[in-house]
């Protein structure tokens, strides 16, 4: 699940606003296939965890209610520019992925 | 029930610690996934997926919580909505949909600077309430706004 984060973070004054973009199917377990009628497996990100300068400022249990291609927007304060900003996903398969980017 | 109460506060302590170490950079995400509050996502009540976030059933109604999200969702697998509370302390966010069959959508647990504004988006069987549920200072604040979803999308 290489390169499936797009993140953003902007600044204005010391608060740090974080946009993500995460490419996931979120499947609930509960739809069906219409040609097969075999029910979908679920799939899911169930932990997201956000760092700046290798610090937490989120860490989030989800559950399969989040929409399919999940975005996610969160603010800090405390930050400047060229610091360090990443994110990572892990989903109920183990499937993850993470991405940094600097605040620019 | 005793039991059960042992077994969560069992789980509470196990995750905090598992939060440090995970702080100090000592753990990957995925080694945290046992912390998933399986319990609590699988509830079928707001209540009682409260127990299992917080272990708690009590909430208080706040006005400084703002949830926005549309009036009416033409589609209710992508809905947007934005928890922006107005309290000092923010410990937790979690977000709700009531009518939902598994009402917990999500848990964000926040570091103390960052703010209490979380966006996502979420998916809604039929219109329902959006509830927010923010944990400050040991207290749990609630905000809740109705969104009506539409199927088929005649917006009516």
């Amino acid at each position: 699940m290489a390169d499936s984060i797009k993140i953003r973070a902007t600044l204005k004054g010391d608060v740090c606003t974080v946009k993500a973009l995460i490419k996931h199917p979120m499947e609930t377990g509960q739809r069906k296939d219409k040609k097969t009628g075999q029910v979908i497996p679920a799939h899911f990100i169930q932990e997201v965890v956000c760092t700046h300068n290798g610090k937490n400022v989120l860490t989030s249990a989800w559950g399969a209610a989040i929409s399919a291609n999940p975005y996610l927007s969160i603010e800090f304060s405390g930050a400047k520019k060229g610091d360090k900003v990443a994110l990572a996903w892990v989903d109920n398969k183990g499937e993850k992925d993470s991405a940094e980017t600097d605040i620019g | 029930m005793n039991t059960k109460r042992r077994i969560f506060l069992k789980g509470t302590l196990a995750s905090s610690a598992v939060a440090v170490a995970v702080g100090a950079g000592l753990l990957s995400p995925r080694q945290v996934l046992a912390a998933w509050p399986k319990e609590a996502f699988e509830a079928k009540d707001i209540a009682a997926s409260l127990k299992g976030v917080y272990n708690a059933d009590m909430t208080t109604p706040s006005n400084d919580i703002e949830i926005k999200a549309p009036d009416i969702a033409e589609n209710g697998a992508v809905v947007p909505v934005t928890v922006n509370a107005n309290i000092k302390g923010i410990e937790s966010i979690s977000l709700f949909v009531e009518q939902n069959g598994t009402p917990l959508t999500a848990v964000f647990n926040l570091a103390p600077n960052a703010l209490g504004t979380v966006s996502t988006r979420v998916k809604m069987g039929k219109t329902s309430n959006v509830v927010a549920v923010v944990k400050a200072g040991g207290t749990l604040y609630a905000g809740r706004k109705e969104v009506k979803v539409t199927i088929g999308g005649c917006g009516g």
